[in-house]
């Protein structure tokens, strides 16, 4: 049996983040860049602790969940901001001025989806 | 390793003081009734003030070579004070013009302080970072309450929706933003794969022993670079920008193209001055390449627009640019030689004093602002003279500093930047440089002509709230200053430089 080696860990990191990049460069529906997105921040993650173990240091894992957590608040705040900006949905504002806001009900089938475009 | 110091305790203070105002601030505001919301505005101006305080406190115990702390994450040098002192100042600006504004845009709450502070820790993290875990992370506590502060709509976004538009330019700003953030943390991941550490002075170290022609050296310059030109706006990557600009609140516009562009301006000199700075010969002919063409893209589109928010999106851009072009000298010319400092001191001259002047110009079209008008078309400046001679007179210092004609500010950065270039005997980018500031000319008159275009029913005077006065007064008369009497701009650039050059992060 060949070894599994550090750099065969980098071409799989290298391949997430071809993936990656591509999905982002060539797909136009948010869900879907996000998504291309968090590959390339999976391969950050990979090519990281694959460093940490060649290293014999726990540097790389510490940033790998610095990273991840980065990746998680991202990804609400992008879909956040996306709902409110090109959905029309204001959930504060609306309660506290008691207007019902007319999109408000067309939120399910609301979310944009680019490839509809 | 032991625990941490009080010496640590003290260089973290301004940050964590910072951060207990912004919780306080989100906690507060539930009591505050909404007559009363100003003092959101009021707290967070003392947050700031004393989050300036603690710098000068540390700035008065500070050793001449910068004081390393926290497990070697956090160097609080010359250069991190300068800039911290930066960041503090124009927030305190940006807080102090926004009071009023939020009133109009009926979204006068305390989340956009809290977020606004927490951002400005972000920077102050990238400032003061020396690992590059402190550097991501602050990248991404500068980035992400920047994307929801761009989510604040305003009466205006309420009224008038335009769902497509939005949602191309939560496209262009968020998701792209995500994007290069993704691809500079490869770039880290491999920085980090060479050095065996996170600490950019050891990445110094590693980067000097490996060959300049392996791929896979040439792929992490690649990518960490990329990230890092998309945070300034350099041309290909530039289109977040303008986008911003024109769907975020004025406001908020200003504060992302002057402060955060000055920001991602530190973490560029940090990690790529400082941190590659073995490899320079390397990049410094892309960056060169990428400075022409955002030049010259920046130009032909901010000539074409009629949208005053997205014309000084790309003057900002333009400027990158003129930054940009000094790292012809800083890839040529020897450590230590009288270029080099020359092309770093222009940087460090330009970064505060473009800081100011792109904040003022975008706080006066916030001042715009008023029932219907939303004051970001070119049209709504006409007359402007006539209803407020102050106003236009601020918006007119600001122009001058912007297209660098020499009584305001921003003739200064572009004289040092050509100088260095001149020295080092790149004459023909000098020469480009100085055509770029003359066409730049065209497009700031395009602003400066309405102003003084008068009409024949002159429109009601436009009321100008005091906050709104105070700001615009410190910015223009903080331009004039810096333009007029330069000495001690340089002198403190020379103080910061002078230790620049004698850490171990400069290289030897």
């Amino acid at each position: 049996m060949l070894p599994i080696t550090t750099v065969h860990y980098l071409v799989v990191a290298a391949a997430l983040f071809g993936i990656g990049v591509s999905g982002v460069l060539t797909r136009r529906s948010p869900v879907i860049v996000l998504m291309s997105i968090e590959l390339i921040l999976n391969a950050v993650n990979l090519n990281l602790v694959a460093f940490s173990r060649m290293w014999g240091n726990p540097q790389g894992q510490v940033f790998a969940i610095f990273v991840t957590v980065a990746a998680a608040s991202q990804a609400v705040v992008a879909v956040g901001v996306l709902i409110v900006l090109a959905c029309g949905v204001v959930a504060r504002g609306a309660a506290r001025n008691r207007e019902p806001s007319p999109n408000h009900a067309s939120l399910p089938n609301g979310l944009p989806n680019g490839d509809a475009e | 390793m032991t625990g941490l110091s009080p010496i640590d305790y003290r260089l973290m203070l301004p940050m964590v003081e910072l951060t207990i105002f912004a919780l306080g601030l989100l906690l507060i505001d539930l009591w505050i009734p909404p007559e009363w919301k100003w003092l959101n505005a009021t707290g967070a101006f003392i947050g700031v003030l004393f989050s300036a305080l603690c710098v000068w406190q540390i700035q008065a115990i500070l050793p001449p070579r910068g004081q390393i702390g926290f497990y070697n994450s956090l160097l609080v040098d010359r250069f991190a004070i300068y800039f911290w002192y930066l960041f503090l100042a124009a927030a305190a600006l940006t807080i102090l013009g926004s009071s009023r504004y939020l009133d109009i845009e009926n979204e006068h709450r305390g989340e956009y302080y809290a977020l606004l502070l927490i951002s400005v820790v972000g920077m102050m993290c990238m400032a003061a970072g020396i690992d590059i875990v402190l550097m991501f992370v602050g990248l991404e506590l500068t980035l992400i309450p920047a994307y929801l502060l761009f989510g604040f709509r305003g009466r205006h976004g309420k009224e008038k929706e335009n769902h497509a538009r939005a949602r191309e330019a939560v496209r262009k700003f968020v998701f792209h933003g995500l994007f290069s953030s993704a691809i500079f943390a490869y770039g880290l991941s491999l920085l980090y794969g060479f050095s065996g550490s996170t600490n950019l002075a050891h990445i110094v170290r590693a980067l000097g022993a490996v060959n300049p022609r392996d791929p896979v050296v040439i792929i992490a310059l690649l990518t960490t670079i990329t990230g890092l030109l998309s945070k300034i706006a350099a041309v290909p990557l530039h289109r977040w920008a303008p986008a911003a600009s024109e769907t975020a609140l004025t406001t908020i516009s200003g504060y992302i193209l002057s402060l955060g562009m000055a920001a991602a301006w530190v973490l560029f000199l940090r990690i790529v001055v400082f941190g590659m700075l073995p490899l320079r010969a390397v990049y410094a002919p892309v960056l060169t390449v990428v400075a022409i063409a955002t030049l010259t893209l920046a130009t032909v589109a901010a000539l074409m627009q009629t949208n005053t928010k997205r014309l000084l999106a790309y003057s900002a851009i333009v400027h990158t640019g003129y930054i940009l072009l000094s790292f012809s000298v800083i890839g040529s010319e020897r450590i230590a030689s009288p270029a080099f400092f020359d092309a770093l001191k222009a940087m460090l001259i330009y970064l505060p004093v473009l800081t100011l002047m792109n904040l003022g110009a975008f706080l006066v079209i916030a001042a715009l602002r008023q029932g219907a008008v939303l004051g970001d078309d070119l049209a709504d400046l006409t007359g402007l003279f006539d209803r407020s001679p102050f106003v236009a007179v601020t918006m007119l210092i600001f122009l001058f500093s912007l297209a660098g004609i020499p009584p305001a500010a921003g003739y200064l950065g572009k004289y040092y930047i050509f100088r260095s270039l001149v020295e080092s005997g790149h004459r023909s980018l000098a020469a480009a440089g100085v055509v770029f500031s003359l066409l730049g000319l065209l497009y700031y008159w395009k602003i400066a002509k309405p102003i003084f275009t008068r009409q024949p029913q002159p429109n009601p005077p436009l009321p100008v709230s005091l906050g709104m006065r105070s700001t615009l007064a410190i910015t223009a008369l903080a331009t004039l200053v810096i333009g007029v009497y330069p000495r001690p701009l340089i002198t403190l650039v020379s103080w910061v430089l002078g230790i620049a050059q004698a850490t171990h992060v400069a290289g030897k």
